[in-house]
């Protein structure tokens, strides 16, 4: 189907999140859609699918204009979503899941399983996207319930398939999975609006770019004659540095040292498998590793979110095993979680408020048991600034954020206080290119001043990227670290199990 | 809240299995002492009905050997919990030790003379209807996301309203339907309040209970009590399914009941099947864990969760009823006596399904039932003693066992559209 949207304006309070968009969308198209964080991407798909209505403008299909209430009619229309934070239910099976709000029945209303997961396999196998009808959502990994969530959309018949970041959370070998999907599902006519941070894949799959600034669109692009740095600059306003500076430095004392230690998952396996790893003032060690490998976990346990089943943990000679997450984080670590919604952001709570959470009772913010609201106030305006956060205001909630500044939130905080350690898990990782290089000075920055560095992310770019010495966990252990440079291929081969010699000998 | 790690289960194993030895040292230390040569006789005929149906030999045991039998065995499987663990069974083996202390207690309890088994489990299943009738409430209710601790209301409002429609009328079934619409209204209320006007659901459940009872407490002293023909209801009387209630045991045991009884059964049997195999309990289950899932699929949430309530209210409103048209045949001020907050607490314990709340009724129905039985045998416990003793019960399993209990993930939250 061909899809217009023609004048879209939505303004949220202190924010025009669109400002007279036009977009066409034609049949048989993957369009990408490309935009600083808080552009109004999600925003501007969110009222295609029915989730918001828009203040001004129309949205015609195949010429028609067409007005949404609820999602219900965008669905009814053909238009499927696969939303940037999933909309699955988790304690439900993936049958159920799929087939929610149009369920397979045998009369009287009853569920009619048999046909239902017959139905998901009939899917699964037609549009290449494994799945297993019976599993329980919530044990499945992020790629999986992606996968749900777009078998969802074409249970539904949807014509049009929105992806909004689809890729942020999945692995290298699961986006090429994504996109295979996506090329078959073009093949069979349908349309996909592709959202995504990474310029690099707009190249490899996209048909057309969009490009969304402040609520505006600021041109469109062909992916096959505009370069990774035009589509930046086109993006951002400005140049943007694509690549990271960063001189060598002098290492100096072993700040955290991880000896031997043992993490149990919740059914009692260990996830972290006698791990050792020394990391130094000034350097930047970098975890590689396909998620699910224990990186979490090992993050969970050096930043006391989670007890070790054994080993040590010691700060510059201090053995902080014990230590529950307030001590820790008072004694000079800081940590970028990777679940920044359950764990780094607390939405209810406004930006400032979340800009000085982990030092809230202590001075400035707090003396004498009262808060200072105006140094609170300070703080986060300047740190709203530095990191280009894109709010309303420092009072504006920070759950109301877009994704990507969300995140800034959470950077900005641990940034602001002297660290000995810090501790990032997929630092940027929903963060546009612009705040990706932002991020990145910082954290060499961070390492420049002296402070002992740890980065764990599953995109390769930015492990070889600010890795002084790079490891990689495959099953609960950890390869390495091996001082930089170290080549792509031989992480690849690491990431996928490879000893390294063989690693190490295979691409030398 | 979530999943134990091992060493959780660990200590968890350490403090079931310290539990079990201190359940056989009392055993064998106060049931099995100082009671040689006595015996007690289990009666399992129905003392009160005519004995139509066949009629069974009295089992009679001497206390102390089986009550030290008993104890031996529960230090045993103690032992073993302790030492070794029973892994995800542990619960389901520390339930049969408590069965297994209380069959002890009883023994001891009885020495010397007759327990009424029968009247005792019969008493059970009566006590259980509003337990579980409210529990199922509730169930419905938070299933769909909405925090509903207004069950002690929902009891009082109904009883009071079929009272005085069945003494009006003559017939309990409108009496009973007068309850339920009664329930169904105090569930309306609190949906509007919790779900239209975002209310602390908590805060809603606490005023329609204190409003219920300050309404029914006023209309019975000032309506009820100058026109006693207004608080005589016809009562369901006992209606013996034919051919099952001449089975000895299992026929007076279950089938031989007043309608409320075969109700409370049904309701749980229907809530069921149709919260977990049917499509209109699919939705109610999304909308209670993810509405906002549900709503970018096209379920309505807000219709979806106030039918849940009204309906919860409705089924309230059976066990409302129950307290005047069966048990006591006449409204009297606040005569639910807390049991909505009993059923509140079946429904956690049996962790948010009907068939679980059932199972949480019954254990505490037989709590209620006990302590009937036990006043009757005059056992040198003080009454007023022996009537705490559904609340103790409740709160032992309720702080034993709700520890890991998981809540539907949008209980409580009202849900707002952007
Ligand atoms: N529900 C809301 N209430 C108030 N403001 C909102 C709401 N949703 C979005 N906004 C604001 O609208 C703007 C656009 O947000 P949107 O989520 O569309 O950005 P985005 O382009 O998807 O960014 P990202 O790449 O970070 O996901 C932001 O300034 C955001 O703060
Ligand atoms: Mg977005």
């Amino acid at each position: 189907m061909k899809l217009e949207l023609r004048g879209i304006t939505k303004r949220f309070p202190g924010v025009v999140a669109n400002d007279a968009v036009d977009l066409v969308i034609e049949e048989g198209e993957i369009h990408g859609l490309l935009g600083e964080n808080g552009a109004g991407k999600s925003t501007l798909m969110n009222i295609l699918y029915g989730l918001y209505t828009a203040d001004e403008g129309e949205v015609l299909i195949d010429g028609e204009p067409v007005t949404f209430a609820g999602p219900g009619d965008a669905i009814d229309a053909g238009i499927g979503m696969v939303h940037q934070h999933f909309m699955l239910v988790p304690v439900f099976t993936v049958a159920e899941n799929i087939t929610l709000g149009v369920e397979h029945t045998k009369g009287l209303g009853l569920l009619d399983r048999r046909s239902a997961e017959a139905e998901v396999h009939r899917l699964s196998e037609e549009f290449g996207l494994p799945v297993d009808p019976h599993a329980v959502v919530e044990d499945l990994p992020v790629g999986v319930q992606q996968r749900v969530e777009i078998l969802k959309a074409l249970h539904r018949e949807a014509r049009l398939l929105i992806l909004d970041e689809p890729t942020a959370v999945l692995t290298p070998q699961e986006t090429e999975d994504l996109f295979r999907a996506m090329r078959s599902l073009k093949e069979s006519g349908r349309s996909i609006v592709f959202i995504s941070h990474k310029l690099k894949e707009h190249k490899a799959i996209v048909d057309r770019i969009s490009v969304l600034r402040r609520g505006r669109i600021v041109g469109t692009a062909d992916p096959a004659t505009t370069s990774e740095q035009e589509l930046a600059n086109l993006m951002v306003g400005r140049p943007v540095g694509l690549t990271v500076d960063k001189a060598d430095r002098e290492t100096g004392e072993a700040v955290l040292a991880v000896r031997g230690i043992t993490v149990l998952d919740a059914r009692g396996k260990p996830a972290v498998d006698g791990v050792d790893l020394d990391v130094h003032r000034g350097e930047i060690v970098a975890i590689a590793g396909v998620e699910g490998n224990g990186q979490t976990e090992l993050v969970r346990a050096i930043t006391g979110l989670d007890p070790v089943a054994g080993g040590t943990i010691e700060l510059l000679g201090r053995d902080v095993t014990a230590f529950g997450r307030k001590e820790l984080l008072r004694a000079g670590v800081g940590h970028i979680p990777e679940d920044r919604n359950r764990e780094g952001i607390v939405g209810d709570f406004t930006v400032a408020e979340n800009l000085v959470l982990p030092m809230w009772d202590a001075a400035p913010f707090a003396e004498r048991g009262r808060r200072r609201f105006g140094a609170i106030a300070e703080v986060a305006e300047r740190e709203v600034d530095d990191f280009d956060i894109r709010t309303p205001s420092i009072h504006t909630t920070a759950g109301s954020l877009s994704g990507g500044n969300a995140q800034k939130v959470v950077v900005a905080r641990e940034f602001a206080r002297p660290l000995d350690l810090l501790v990032a898990a997929q630092p940027t990782r929903g963060v546009d290119v612009g705040s990706i290089e932002y991020i990145h000075r910082r954290i060499v920055d961070k390492r420049n001043e002296g402070a002992a560095v740890v980065i764990v992310s599953s995109e390769l770019d930015e492990v070889l990227a600010l890795a002084d010495r790079v490891a990689v966990m495959f099953h609960g252990r950890l390869v390495g670290p091996f001082p930089m440079p170290v080549s792509r291929e031989a992480v690849g081969l690491l990431m996928a199990g490879a000893t390294p010699d063989e690693a190490m000998g295979a691409t030398r | 809240m979530t999943t134990a790690t091992p060493p959780d289960l660990d200590r968890r194993n350490r403090r079931f299995g310290i539990f079990a030895l201190v359940l056989a040292a009392i055993a064998g230390a106060v049931f099995a002492t100082g009671t040689a040569g006595v015996a007690t006789t289990f009666q399992l005929n129905d003392v009160f009905g005519e004995p139509a149906y066949a009629t069974l030999p009295a089992v009679v045991v001497p206390v102390a050997p089986t009550a030290l039998f008993l104890a031996l065995v529960i230090a045993g499987v103690g032992l073993y919990q302790a030492v070794r663990g029973f892994g995800d069974r542990a619960t389901i083996v520390i339930s049969v030790l408590l069965g297994l202390f209380v069959l002890a207690f009883l023994v001891w309890a009885a020495r010397g003379q007759q327990l009424q088994v029968l009247a005792l489990l019969r008493g059970t299943m009566r006590a259980a209807v509003p337990l579980a009738l409210g529990a199922l409430s509730g169930v419905l209710c938070e299933r769909a996301g909405v925090i509903n601790i207004a069950i002690e209301g929902q009891f009082l409002a109904a009883a009071f309203t079929a009272a005085l429609v069945s003494s009006a009328t003559g017939s309990p079934w409108l009496g009973l339907v007068g309850g339920i619409l009664a329930g169904g209204l105090v569930g309306a209320l609190l949906a509007v309040l919790s779900i239209r006007y975002r209310a602390d659901q908590i805060v809603v459940g606490v005023v329609l209970i204190v409003l219920a009872t300050g309404v029914t407490s006023f209309l019975t002293s000032q309506l009820l009590v100058p026109n006693p023909g207004l608080n005589a209801p016809d009562r369901f009387g006992a209606v013996t399914v034919p051919v099952l209630g001449d089975i000895p045991l299992i026929g007076p045991l279950l089938f031989r009941h007043s309608v409320t009884v075969y109700l409370m059964l049904l309701a749980v049997v229907v809530v069921q099947i149709a919260l977990f195999r049917t499509r209109w309990g699919l939705r109610l289950r999304a909308v209670g864990e993810h509405p906002k899932a549900a709503d970018t699929v096209g379920i309505r949430v807000l219709a979806t969760r106030y039918r849940a309530v009204i309906l919860g209210g409705m089924v309230a409103g059976i066990g409302g009823a129950y307290f005047t048209l069966d048990a006591a045949g006449q409204f009297s001020r606040e005569m639910s006596g807390g049991r909505g907050f009993i059923a509140l607490a079946a429904m956690l314990v049996g962790r948010y399904s009907p068939a679980g709340a059932l199972g949480a009724a019954l254990i505490f129905g037989f709590a209620d039932a006990l302590s009937t039985s036990l006043q009757i045998l005059n056992v040198g416990i003080p009454s007023t003693l022996l009537l705490t003793a559904p609340y103790v019960v409740t709160i032992l399993v309720v702080a034993g066992l709700v520890g890991r209990l998981r809540m539907p993930a949008a209980d409580g939250q009202p849900y707002v559209k952007e």
